[in-house]
């Protein structure tokens, strides 16, 4: 497996340390525990498709990625910066 | 035997080698099988269930006979195949599977209780009674079973691994694979040709024929100059690629020394290889697949390809006479060739009724090869059912037998891609897109003739450079053989006897008849009942047989019967190659402290901590570990002690965001933290249990040093960087690791003032190092840090300096430790001066602890959000049913106690529905005597004077305890603040 970093360019997974769904990224804005929060921590989607998770090029940059990949074909679609655009 | 003169390998050095302790003569570089055939060497190797004599199938690495193991040392390699260990002076083989040689086996009896042994007969006979399984019927199975065996020692070959990039990467060096890697060169791209032999060419070496109007080798010849010239092209011969995986990766196994008498130092024998290419193009050709009949695992019963690669190639005929049996044109290319090269073809026997003639030769066509006969030495005589019923007898020492080709679609299978089924050449192709990037041209792709061959190999180049941009040359494909491939299905031919499909695993036509009628019927279960295609060769030129009669015994066609799945690697790959580098130290690099020789020097044991190594005491004369231990605890209780503490993870974080960022990801307040002074912090996961503790230090308004464990140092800083860049983006902050950038040490101690006043430039004003304050020193110049931290419960600073100067400031601090009847100490002592005083390290902080269990829940600032904050309000995580911490101290005074106990109150049964807890950390106590310990308590804090009763099942201790606050030692923290 091969992942496209947007900082460094296409390299090898063994580079890559991954950490689960790109949820993650949404965490709610409230400080008392909700069902929004079981939601992000705990409630994921199985996909047998597309899927967009996360990944920090751990052995590179130390960019954290969103990576959108299919579960099924392997085939990645996109990578870019878990911070938006712009530099890690 | 060795035909004189023939051979493309005519002119090679004559060398000698032993096989099964007996000399014999060969050409170098030759296959070892070319060799023995030259020798009238039949038999190579015995059968895994029958212990039947095998002789050489096939002349490549699907051979599934002649396995044999090569060299008797510890290095020994078991099972690898003859027809591909080239041969070298002083080269010592052996038979496998053979007591005492594969020419005379003992264990041939197995072939006796046949009739018992068939398919399913593990499951069969050996189920009751079930005792009897481990103890009787599996080593006895094992002993009788099996292929070569490992030497047992430690394998001293250097094995290696490495990358490769290419643009294009072609897999086989045949006409297809020659002539896409002539257009890809010619084109400019970056091209590497892997090929598992170790002469490119593939067939056209095993061929009489001619290309662009000069014998086939002549071509390849100048095909292979002209890449050989090209710095863009790299070809790597015995080099098999061994599976597809994603994103254009592909593995592949070079056998870099295996074929060399005596190898350069340091060369590895094999290298495992990772290639990322951009485009790949399978020319991995077909394989032949041989006819089931009674008997046709008779030692000179051979594939009619592998015969015309043995003439052409190394110039060896496998007998003086041959009979050839086939069902397509192939098959007469072998009579004929042979014809040509003066062996003595007795028959050639044609399944097809209208085959065409082949010169001198005796025709049996619409017939077919029903049985075999000979003796130990292998084949004396073939029957041959004719067309008309009438039975046949022939003496030939050899027979040639070919089914048809089977495409090697291997690899387009790695990625889920089934293979289709083509009914005119009566095998299976890849599917239409089935590895992205993967294109397979020529015979993998159901082209058998060579101009096909040619012209698909330059097509697939095209379309690959037009994929990456580039332009084809203006070539065309040679002038070559194009005729067509025809063939008359032929699987099994019925008869009397066992009919052989999976040699290497012993599976017979009636195995899989008998799994159908069973009902294995699909065709995995088939696979599983019969063990077809589960040996190292993976079934390579049995499978489409064996399901092929699986599909007529079920009624069904064979496409709708289907494959079994093909997985990497496409060869045997030793677990050496694929884990090279990662033997003994290269598994787990060592991180070594600036303090690690002084320590040595002293004696120190060293304990692993992580990839670190810290000293675990510094014994003085025959101290064990524990009166060390209590030694250099009593030295820091009473006057200084020294202990590198550079493991610990240090990240150094800085912007106009940093306080605000701390306060996020830490649960207490560090944006009210004024410059020059330092905090204890605790760390949650968003799931609200504790992630790591530390102190962080503010060393300005923009500034901090954060200290974390040693063991979540790693862990910490991806933390850090995932809430930067995914929560909080817009925050101006940056973490970084420095731990290896600063060597630090704690000097603590009631006499840790006075010598840190020694050392530091200008002296140390006590009043101006207050409890938890930090701040910049110099130490004869050089810039450092000093803080006022303690894990010891003793006055206490850490120090720290550039790395480079660590090693230097060890010994000045040991120096001036021993002065003032100090010294070293290490991380048993450590550990106990922390027990004492509640201190907690990763051994509460497990992973399962909340802040609640800690007592540190007023640690969770009301004030503001924080990592974790919600989730640590969840219903459970806090509350009396929580196993909370608390110090734990013997009732017999001395008694000692064991980490991993389980804690039940007095008089509970000590079964597991009653353990209301257990023992974290143990370790001597100097300053209350006997042995101390932390552990958790369900609602222990409510249970402090209680006597409770610590179980350690594993190591069958058992002894009461009394419950106690964690902190056991000055509890008010006056020796800390000095």
């Amino acid at each position: 497996m091969r992942l496209r970093c947007p900082l460094c360019g296409e390299r090898d997974r063994r580079e890559f340390t991954y950490k689960g769904a790109a949820v993650a990224l949404d965490r709610p804005a409230t400080e008392a525990w909700s069902a929004d929060w079981d939601d992000y921590l705990h409630n994921r989607a199985n996909p047998a498709g597309e899927t967009r998770d996360l990944w920090q090029h751990a052995a590179g940059c130390g960019a954290w990625l969103v990576v959108t990949r299919d579960t099924v074909t392997h085939s990645i679609a996109d990578v870019r910066l878990a911070r938006g655009e712009g530099t890690a | 035997m060795r035909l004189p003169g023939r051979g493309r390998n005519a002119g090679a050095e004559e060398v000698r080698f032993r096989f099964d302790g007996r000399d014999y003569r060969g050409r170098a570089g030759e296959p070892l099988a070319a060799a023995l055939l030259a020798n009238g060497v039949r038999v190579m190797g015995r059968s895994f269930k029958y212990h039947r004599p095998r002789g050489v199938m096939t002349a490549g690495s699907e051979e599934p006979n002649a396995l044999v193991t090569v060299g008797r040392g510890a290095d020994r390699e078991p099972n690898v195949r003859a027809t591909v260990q080239e041969v070298f002076e002083g080269l010592e083989a052996y038979g496998q599977n053979a007591w005492p040689s594969v020419h005379f086996d003992l264990m041939a009896v197995n072939d006796l209780f046949a009739p018992f042994l068939g398919a399913g007969f593990y499951y069969k006979t050996f189920m009751w009674p079930r005792a009897f399984w481990e103890k009787l019927y599996e080593p006895g199975i094992r002993r009788a079973a099996g292929l070569g065996v490992l030497s047992g020692e430690h394998n001293p070959d250097p094995y290696e691994k490495a990358f490769a990039f290419c643009d294009l990467l072609v897999i086989g060096a045949g006409p297809a694979g020659l002539m896409a890697a002539l257009a890809a060169g010619r084109a400019g791209a970056e091209v590497i040709l892997a090929d598992e032999g170790p002469e490119p060419g593939g067939r056209l070496l095993s061929e009489d024929e001619r290309v662009e109007g000069q014998p086939a080798q002549a071509w390849v010849a100048v095909v292979l100059a002209e890449l050989a010239e090209m710095p863009n092209v790299r070809v790597m011969t015995r080099t098999t690629v061994t599976g597809a995986y994603d994103q254009g990766t592909y593995g592949a196994l070079e056998r870099v020394s295996a074929h060399m008498a005596r190898p350069a130092p340091g060369l590895p024998r094999e290298c495992f290889w990772r290639i990322a290419a951009k485009r790949a193009v399978l020319a991995a050709g077909a394989l032949e697949r041989p006819v089931a009949f009674a008997g046709n695992d008779r030692p000179g019963v051979m594939l009619a390809s592998a015969m015309r690669s043995y003439l052409h190639r190394w110039g060896v005929a496998p007998g003086r006479s041959v009979v050839v049996f086939g069902n397509n044109d192939d098959a007469q290319r072998t009579a004929r060739d042979l014809a040509a090269a003066g062996v003595h073809v007795a028959a050639m026997v044609d399944a097809r009724t209208d085959a065409p003639e082949v010169a001198g030769v005796r025709m049996f066509r619409g017939a077919v090869v029903t049985g075999t006969a000979g003796g130990r030495h292998g084949l004396e005589a073939v029957t041959i059912r004719c067309e008309d019923g009438r039975v046949e007898r022939i003496a030939v020492e050899s027979l040639a037998v070919s089914g048809g080709w089977n495409p090697a679609v291997h690899l387009t299978c790695h990625m889920n891609g089934r293979p289709v089924w083509r009914e005119e050449i009566a095998a299976f192709v890849p599917a239409d897109g089935a590895v992205p990037g993967l294109a397979p041209a020529g015979a993998c792709a159901g082209e058998f003739s060579t101009r096909g061959c040619l012209e698909a190999g330059l097509r697939a180049a095209g379309a690959a450079l037009a994929d990456l941009g580039m332009q084809a040359p203006a070539m065309e494909a040679p002038e070559a053989d194009a005729a067509r491939y025809r063939l008359r299905p032929l699987w099994a031919v019925e008869g009397r006897g066992r009919a052989w499909l999976d040699f290497q695993n012993d599976v017979t036509v009636k195995d899989v008849k008998l799994a159908a009628q069973e009902n294995y019927a699909s065709v995995e279960h088939m696979k599983r009942y019969t063990t077809q295609g589960m040996a190292p060769d993976q079934g390579k030129n049995s499978n489409v047989a064996a399901l092929a009669v699986l599909a007529e015994a079920t009624g069904r066609g064979i496409p709708e019967t289907g494959t079994t799945t093909f997985r990497p690697p496409y060869v045997p790959v030793s677990i050496a190659a694929m884990g090279a580098g990662a033997q003994g130290k290269g598994f787990a690099p060592e991180r070594l402290t600036t303090s690690h020789a002084a320590s040595r020097a002293r004696g120190a044991p060293m304990i692993e901590a992580g990839l670190w190594y810290r000293p675990s005491y510094f014994p003085q004369g025959d101290e064990d570990w524990e009166a060390a231990c209590r030694r250099e605890a009593r030295m820091v209780r009473e006057a200084v002690g020294v202990a590198d503490v550079s493991t610990l993870g240090k990240i150094d974080v800085q912007g106009a965001d940093a306080a605000r960022f701390l306060d996020f990801v830490y649960t207490n307040t560090f944006s009210t933290l004024k410059p020059g002074r330092v905090r204890y912090g605790l760390m949650l996961r968003e799931d609200g249990h504790v992630m790591d503790d530390g102190t962080t230090a503010r060393f300005g308004e923009t500034h901090f040093v954060m200290t974390t464990t040693t063991a979540a140092a790693g862990e910490v800083m991806a933390h850090l960087e995932w809430v930067r860049q995914g929560l909080r983006p817009d925050w101006d902050v940056r973490p970084i690791s420095v731990t290896e950038q600063w060597a630090q040490f704690a000097v603590a101690g009631p006499r840790s003032a006075e010598l840190l006043d020694g050392l530091i430039d200008g002296g140390l004003d006590k009043d101006a190092w207050p409890f938890m304050s930090c701040g910049k020193v110099t130490v004869q110049g050089i810039g450092g840090r000093l803080f006022r931290i303690s894990f010891s419960g003793e006055e206490g600073y850490e120090i720290a300096l550039p790395a480079r100067y660590g090693a230097a400031l060890f010994d000045e601090l040991l120096t001036r430790a021993e002065a003032l009847g100090g010294g070293p100490y290490g991380m048993e002592a450590l550990n106990a001066l922390r027990v004492e005083k509640g201190f907690i390290t990763h051994a509460e902080i497990h992973g399962r602890t909340t802040a609640f269990d800690i007592g540190m829940a007023r640690m969770v600032s009301a004030k503001k959000d924080c990592i974790g904050k919600a989730a640590a309000t969840r219903e459970g995580l806090s509350g009396e049913d929580r196993e909370q911490l608390v110090g734990l101290r013997p009732v017999e005074e001395g008694a000692r106690m064991t980490a991993g106990a389980h804690v039940f109150a007095e008089g509970a049964a000590h079964v597991r529905e009653n353990s209301e807890g257990y023992v974290t950390s143990v370790a001597p106590s100097v300053a209350l005597g006997g042995w101390l310990g932390l552990g958790f308590l369900r609602n222990g804090r409510a249970r402090h004077g209680e006597v409770v009763v610590l179980v350690d099942h594993l190591r069958g201790r058992r002894l009461r305890a009394t419950v106690q606050d964690p902190v056991q030692y000055d509890p008010e923290g006056v020796r800390l603040r000095g």
